[in-house]
């Protein structure tokens, strides 16, 4: 027991001499920072913790998901420092934030591109957003209306607690304009997860999804989307030159102008090493001039 | 030397008292609490738009919070579970009771056990990988994610809860019925079917009752394989959206005190109600039974 104890205060105080050792600085920034939402992000927003806490080893963050929803709520409730979202804040979210005395302010950290999938077996390679919204809302139910086979076509959406679905609910289902009130079809299947849509079309050569870039694999055919005539594929090159019409931004929100640790979180983020992270898992960063503006702050 | 006695025997005796009421409490208080939630609702979307309304769009601007399809949805599962899986529970029971013999009994017996602790998790996972496609292909269906992929999962997971009961009302019945039986000249079959099964029929019918609880309010495997797709189903073969999958895959996105939040109590109460009266008729049937 003694040796024990002995020894766990050896321990401790070597690194609490070893932590005094590297700060040069007696003012180096201390504390802890929360991070909670979007599960999309949730994986780039973990790995950006970690190589922050690397640089500032006396802050602490932890990262949560659950979903955009859960992420801008616990903003409001004030139980976390930055909120994650695929989505940006409703305006019933930030007048009831506002009702709270909590005034969010919204950063573009990445950008996502929505990859519309469809069975390997099916011949359609390329399609219209104007024949994505044919075909999600119901007005259009047979693959043969799009050069395909004699098929009942299957839509296939996440469910509404996802930021995916109301993005492209939002910029297919109703073609982005504000009034419309265009739905899903009601035949539409609501899967639980991108992973399960995977499965989806994998299995049935009728069905039609679409999830992030991140989810694009060998076992779904990924088409070719275009606003117009121009036909594209999900990439990040397209993405950033926004030739890709269905991309979106991923926001983080803080209360307020984000001040201390916090701060340098977000910075951070923003900088070329945080924006390496949203590259590493499949998201496409926020481009060159956001870069050169971090930097010079 | 009664002293001690007596008063240990007050504490525990108290103790089982509290206890027994602390369920009472709590079942009490969840209604109260789910109630409470559910009326911020009808405060500020009619009550009857609710009950009879066949759309449920709940992030649409307005949203339309019409519970039929879902209340629907839970109904075409939930029948169809028990349309499946009452003959087969019932038919193992009476195998179990009065055909196998007494090895075989006791294997048979610890299989539907473990049958309970497959996680539904895993079922809902058998069923997206290998019951959907094999239906969707049995039936050439659109698609497999359907209600019948959902019923059936489910029939197997009410299984072991019916088969358990039923098998209890049988082994209940007197031994004396079938020895007269028999003394009357009836077969081993017609015993079973005409004298042991009708004397049994409440502890059954509580044993079917108790299944269709468990299947009502089983989330996991039926957000997973029926499509969650809000229509008014017209068949059993349609994707369709249970009560209990909309509260589980909506609830992570609400901000709390918004209508859709309280909608989604409003919800939970229509479902506890429906259990309720379920579980009400299985205990008003298991009390019969042991009359």
């Amino acid at each position: 027991m003694g040796v024990r104890l002995k020894a766990t205060l050896i321990l401790t105080a070597s690194v609490l001499i070893a932590g005094c050792g590297e700060t040069v600085d007696p003012n180096e920034p201390a504390g802890s920072i929360q991070v909670k939402g979007s599960d999309t992000v949730v994986n780039a927003a973990q790995k950006i913790a970690e190589e922050f806490m690397k640089d500032y080893p006396h802050i602490f963050v932890a990262v949560t998901g659950g979903g955009s929803g859960i992420g801008i709520a616990s903003l409001i409730n004030k139980t976390c420092d930055v909120a994650t979202s695929s989505r940006e804040m409703k305006a019933k979210e930030k007048e009831l934030a506002e009702k709270r005395g909590v005034f969010p302010k919204e950063f573009t950290v990445a950008y996502d591109g929505i990859a519309v999938t469809v069975n390997k077996n099916n011949p359609v390679d390329k399609l219209t957003i104007e024949d994505l919204h044919k075909i999600f809302t119901g007005k259009a139910t047979n693959w043969k209306e799009f050069g395909g086979k004699d098929l009942h076509i299957v839509t296939l959406s996440r469910e509404v607690s996802s930021g995916t679905h109301i993005y492209f609910k939002e910029e297919v289902v109703q073609l982005g304009k504000k009034d419309s009130h265009e739905e899903f079809s009601a035949q539409t299947l609501l899967l639980t997860s991108s992973q399960a849509i995977v499965e989806e079309v994998a299995a049935n050569e009728a069905a039609i999804g679409y999830f992030g870039m991140g989810y694009v694999s060998e076992r779904t055919k990924t088409l070719l989307v275009a606003k117009g005539s121009e036909f594209y594929p999900p990439d990040v090159n397209n993405v950033l030159k926004k030739t890709y019409p269905l991309s979106r931004p991923l926001y983080f929100y803080t209360n307020g102008e984000p001040g201390g640790v916090t701060k340098l979180f977000i910075d951070f983020t923003l900088s070329p090493k945080g924006q390496q992270q949203f590259i590493e898992t499949g998201f496409v960063p926020v481009g060159a001039i956001r870069y050169g503006r971090t930097q010079k702050d | 030397m009664g002293g001690p006695r007596k008063i240990s025997e007050y504490v525990i005796e108290s103790w089982i008292k509290l206890s027994g009421l602390l369920v009472v409490i709590f079942v009490f208080l969840i209604f109260l609490f789910l109630l409470r939630d559910s009326l911020s609702l009808f405060g500020v979307y009619p009550l009857g738009q609710f009950l009879f309304g066949r759309n449920w769009l709940p992030i649409s601007e307005p949203p339309k919070f019409g519970v039929v399809p879902l209340v629907l949805g839970s109904i075409y599962v939930t029948a169809g579970a028990i349309i499946i899986c009452v003959p087969v529970g019932v038919g193992t029971a009476m195998f179990i009771d009065e055909v196998a013999p007494k090895s075989l009994k006791h294997i048979l017996k610890s299989l539907v056990e473990i049958l309970t602790s497959i996680p539904s998790v895993v079922l809902g996972f058998i069923g997206i990988v290998w019951l959907s496609p094999f239906l969707k292909n049995t039936f050439g269906l659109p698609t497999g994610m359907c209600g019948l992929t959902g019923s059936l999962l489910l029939a197997f997971m009410a299984l072991p809860t019916i088969i358990s009961i039923s098998e209890d009302a049988l082994v209940s019945v007197p031994r004396a019925y079938k020895e007269a039986a028999f003394g009357l000249g009836a077969t081993r079959w017609q015993t079973l079917w005409r004298v042991v099964l009708p004397s049994a029929a409440s502890g059954i019918i509580a044993g079917v009752m108790l299944g269709i609880g468990r299947v009502i309010g089983e989330t996991m495997v039926v957000m997973m394989v029926t499509g969650n797709s809000p229509v008014i189903p017209k068949s059993i073969l349609q994707p369709l959206r249970t009560l209990t999958a909309t509260i589980a895959g909506e609830m992570g996105e609400t901000v709390v005190g918004s209508d859709h939040y309280f909608a989604l109590f409003a919800v939970g109460l229509v479902l506890f109600i429906i259990t309720f009266i379920i579980n009400f008729l299985a205990d008003a049937f298991l009390r019969r039974a042991r009359k």
